[in-house]
């Protein structure tokens, strides 16, 4: 079974792990909608601060969304880099992505710190519960994206990833793009739209 | 590292035994662990009933104490719905599907045996949970306490570890039912054999299906009410904390918007399997195929637009409550027209009385008793006076045990052949339906009638002098004779294995390509990968029509795959299959590990981890086989 060129037998057409990743990404969307939903239930809800307004730093946020977006776009070059066989490339391509997710990350744990001292936390409003949560559960989601990009590129360095397994940077960059679609939803929701 | 994984790997190859088993990716060794195991669950949930009936068979009982009772009757719901009905039905879909679309396996053998491990192990970590309490022979449980829908802020208050135990093992429950949903759709879409067109698949196909489709998109829901549950009771958050602006009810929202679905995936299997025994056993091709189909896909999508029937008294107002009533009453039309395709079915069939037929009558029949209260709650007014009686329970057992076990067993007695080579015994079938139905029904008829008198539901006792009495000990009664039905049905098993009624390749005279091959199946299910010219194509390959429209024996046919040719030597070694692995067992165990962690001590979430990462590297890292 294993010899097989998947793709050219299955029913649909789609490899077996990009359906799965579909699927996978499908069933996502209901996980954050429901992170979401409840953000959005319970905004304005809290009865003692601080709130949103009081600490929401836009322009900073606004630097970490973009740095997010732009990872992204690194993980297209990545992907096209290793299609046309480009090794050198596909290396910048994704280290460049992990970092930038680093960077990223790095930004939520400035912010998480800062609004900590602010008085903000898991338990202090339902502001706090909501947020921490939510963007919590989408750092964490970031982090698994930084890890597999990380071992991808180890492979990569071993030469474990050649031209005709491009599909593994496919898969990831099908999660990274997802992961980075979601701060967007996250982004203009949470931070931009204050009521 | 990577040397001791690669070694770990080399030997994983050549298990044998016990051994084989821990590393097997071969899909119908897997159905059968399912199995195995849902049925050992079974029995733990069905001895917790007993000892619920027995503290209610009469007033004032002691043999348990209120906390007792609490814990039992929670962990009895639970275990039916989490560990017995959804795993079961996750059995037959490995037993079944590769065969019946004509596949050698599903699309990942490894993701497959990760879903079996993780199932496992969320069992055995939420039934830990009675440890947790001191000392259990002295009778002080620990397990959950607030039911299995965990209503907030009751699962909150509750104190020890309890709930926490819970809401883990649900959340572990959740990742091996999502790996089998998104498993079983891939397979289902990309793995048909030539010319098994959509419309061509097994009812039981597209049932699992539509199953799967639901899991994957209700288990997020549930995902998130209990990362908040367990947010608010490990961290101190709000989410359901009423002094903060909390609303309890938000957890009730998400808890029924995905139980509503939840209830689906339960039956939905069962619907599958009924699907299926009864042509068979009719000898006819099921009735409007088609609708059967479409009401499938119907009731899917609207078991999302239903959940707030579950909360008709919590105050949503008329307007929610009158169109979550409307939807609530729309939803039976397709389970109607599934009921009377069935009828239709069997009507004018060449009807072969076995065992499976028997289960599956008992089927349609408890599960329109059910389906016909359900209607009746999801009148606003008529609920107001149900809601949280035991009406609710005879509703929820009529169509659980009723419909959902019923079916099941319908299943196992039609596969069982398949999988073991054997045939369960007819004589003993018999007497196991007959025992179970009558234990059922004077089990949980007399819970509408107490429900009617007005019995609340989740009590642990009553007063004497309500007028409950009588129909409590009547009920008591049918459920021991459920139990002794039980019995006689795992004597069957152990005795039709003993007996060695050889069942060849097609007992049954079967419709579906599973009967085209030998019993139990070789390895690779399918020496060649058959090409599908019909539905019910095996049928079509030993029967045709006369003008009359009866079918006539094909001479030779439906033969393509003789029994005798599969023990020559040598067969079927050129066919490569996935090869056993390891690692989906080990990153299996790192999940109670860190759920372990989580509730008692952060270290051990380290080593939890440190498992879970060994188990997806040696995996990722492994010469893929899939
Ligand atoms: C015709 C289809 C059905 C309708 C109209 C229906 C309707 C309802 C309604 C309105 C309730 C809420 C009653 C109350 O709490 O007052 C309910 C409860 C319940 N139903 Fe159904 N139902 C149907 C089929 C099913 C099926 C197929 C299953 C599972 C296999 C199921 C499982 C349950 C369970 C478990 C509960 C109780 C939940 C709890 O409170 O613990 N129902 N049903
Ligand atoms: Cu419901």
């Amino acid at each position: 079974m294993s010899h097989t060129p998947a793709a050219l037998e299955t029913g649909t057409g789609l490899d077996n792990r990009k359906l799965l990743m579909w699927l996978f990404l499908a069933s996502e969307c209901l996980l954050f909608g429901s992170l979401i939903g409840a953000y959005l239930l319970y905004r304005g809800q809290s009865v003692v601060g601080p709130y949103p307004e009081d600490l929401f730093d836009i322009p900073f946020t606004s630097v970490s969304a973009f740095v997010l977006l732009m990872s992204s776009v690194t993980m297209v070059l990545a992907l096209a880099a290793i299609q046309r066989g480009d090794q050198r490339g596909l290396r910048i391509w994704l280290l460049s992505t992990a970092l930038l997710g680093l960077l990223f990350l790095s930004g939520q744990a400035f912010e998480f710190t800062e609004f900590n001292h602010e008085g903000l936390s898991l338990s202090s409003n339902l502001f706090g519960t909501t947020f921490f949560v939510l963007t919590g559960f989408h750092g964490a989601h970031v982090t698994v994206g930084v890890l597999i990009l990380l071992s991808l590129l180890v492979m990569a360095w071993r030469g474990r990833l050649t031209q005709s397994q491009s599909l593994n940077i496919e898969l990831a960059g099908l999660y990274w793009h997802f992961v980075d679609v979601v701060w967007i939803v996250i982004f203009t929701l949470i931070y931009l739209i204050q009521p | 590292m990577v040397g001791a994984l690669r070694r770990l790997r080399q030997e994983g190859e050549s298990y044998q035994g016990v051994w084989s088993w821990l590393t097997t990716v071969d899909h119908k060794r897997i159905g059968i662990m399912y199995g195995v195991t849902a049925f050992l669950f079974f029995l733990m949930g069905g001895i917790e009933a007993l000892l619920l009936r027995i503290q209610l068979s009469s007033p004032n009982n002691a043999v348990l104490d209120p906390d007792q009772y609490n814990r039992i009757f929670t962990m009895h719901g639970t275990t039916m719905i989490f560990l017995v009905v959804m795993p079961l039905s996750a059995a037959f879909f490995n037993l079944l599907i590769p065969l019946m679309i004509g596949a050698r396996d599903v699309a990942f053998p490894r993701l497959n045996a990760f879903s079996f491990w993780v199932f496992l192990g969320g069992g055995l970590f939420m039934n830990a949970s009675f440890f947790t309490g001191g000392n259990i022979l002295k009778g002080e449980l620990g397990a959950p306490d607030a039911g299995w829908f965990g209503y907030a802020p009751l699962s909150l208050q509750s104190a020890g570890t309890g709930i926490d135990f819970w809401a883990f093992g649900l959340l572990i429950l959740g990742v091996a039912s999502m790996a089998s949903g998104f498993n079983f759709i891939v397979t289902i879409f990309n793995m048909r054999a030539p010319g098994m067109t959509l419309l061509r698949m097994p009812l039981f196909v597209w049932m699992t299906l539509v199953t799967s489709f639901l899991i994957i998109f209700a288990m997020p829901i549930i995902t998130v009410a209990l990362f908040q549950l367990l947010f608010d009771r490990l961290y101190g958050a709000n989410f359901f904390n009423f002094e903060a602006g909390g609303q309890p009810l938000l957890w009730q929202h998400m808890f029924w918007l995905f139980g509503h679905p939840e209830v689906y995936i339960l039956i939905l299997p069962a619907m599958g399997i009924v699907s299926e025994v009864l042509p068979t056993f009719s000898r006819k091709p099921l009735f409007g195929y088609p609708f059967v189909v479409i009401s499938g896909l119907a009731i899917a999508f609207m078991s999302w637009g239903v959940w707030a029937h579950h909360m008709y008294t919590t105050g949503l107002g008329p307007i929610a409550n009158s169109a979550f009533g409307v939807s609530t009453i729309l939803i039976a039309v397709p389970t109607g027209i599934k009921i009377f395709n069935w009828l239709a079915t069997l009507w004018g069939g060449a009807i072969s009385l076995k065992t499976p037929l028997f289960f599956a009558v008992g089927f349609i029949s408890m599960f329109v008793i059910g389906g016909l209260t359900g209607v009746i709650h999801s009148i606003v007014p008529s609920d107001y006076q149900q809601q949280d009686t035991y009406f609710v329970v005879a509703h929820l057992h009529q169509v659980l045990l009723g419909g959902a076990m019923f079916g099941l067993f319908a299943g196992i007695y039609y596969w069982f052949p398949k999988f073991t080579g054997r045939l369960l015994h007819e004589g003993w079938g018999q007497l196991h339906f007959w025992l179970m139905f009558i234990g059922f029904n004077i089990t949980f008829q007399p819970m509408m009638i107490l429900g009617l008198l007005g019995m609340p539901r989740r009590i642990y006792s009553y007063p004497e002098g309500a007028g409950w009495e009588w129909w409590n000990a009547v009920a008591t009664v049918g459920a021991l004779l459920i139990g002794v039905s039980i019995l006689v049905f795992m004597f069957n098993v152990v005795l039709s294995l003993r007996r060695n009624d050889q069942a060849g390749p097609d007992p049954w005279d079967g419709r579906t390509l599973e009967w085209a091959i030998p019993s139990p199946p070789p390895a690779y299910n399918f020496r060649e990968i058959p090409t599908v010219r019909a539905r019910d194509d095996f049928w079509h390959q030993k029967y045709e029509e006369d003008e009359t429209g009866r079918p006539v024996p094909i001479v030779g046919g439906g033969a393509q795959e003789p029994e005798e040719e599969e023990h020559a030597e040598g067969e079927g070694h050129g066919i490569h299959m996935p090869s056993p692995s390891f690692f989906p067992l080990i990153a299996a165990i790192g999940l109670p590990i860190i759920a372990t962690g989580l509730i008692y001590d952060a270290a051990i979430v380290a080593v939890g981890v440190a498992v879970l990462v060994v188990g997806i590297y040696g995996w990722a890292l492994e010469p893929a086989s899939e």
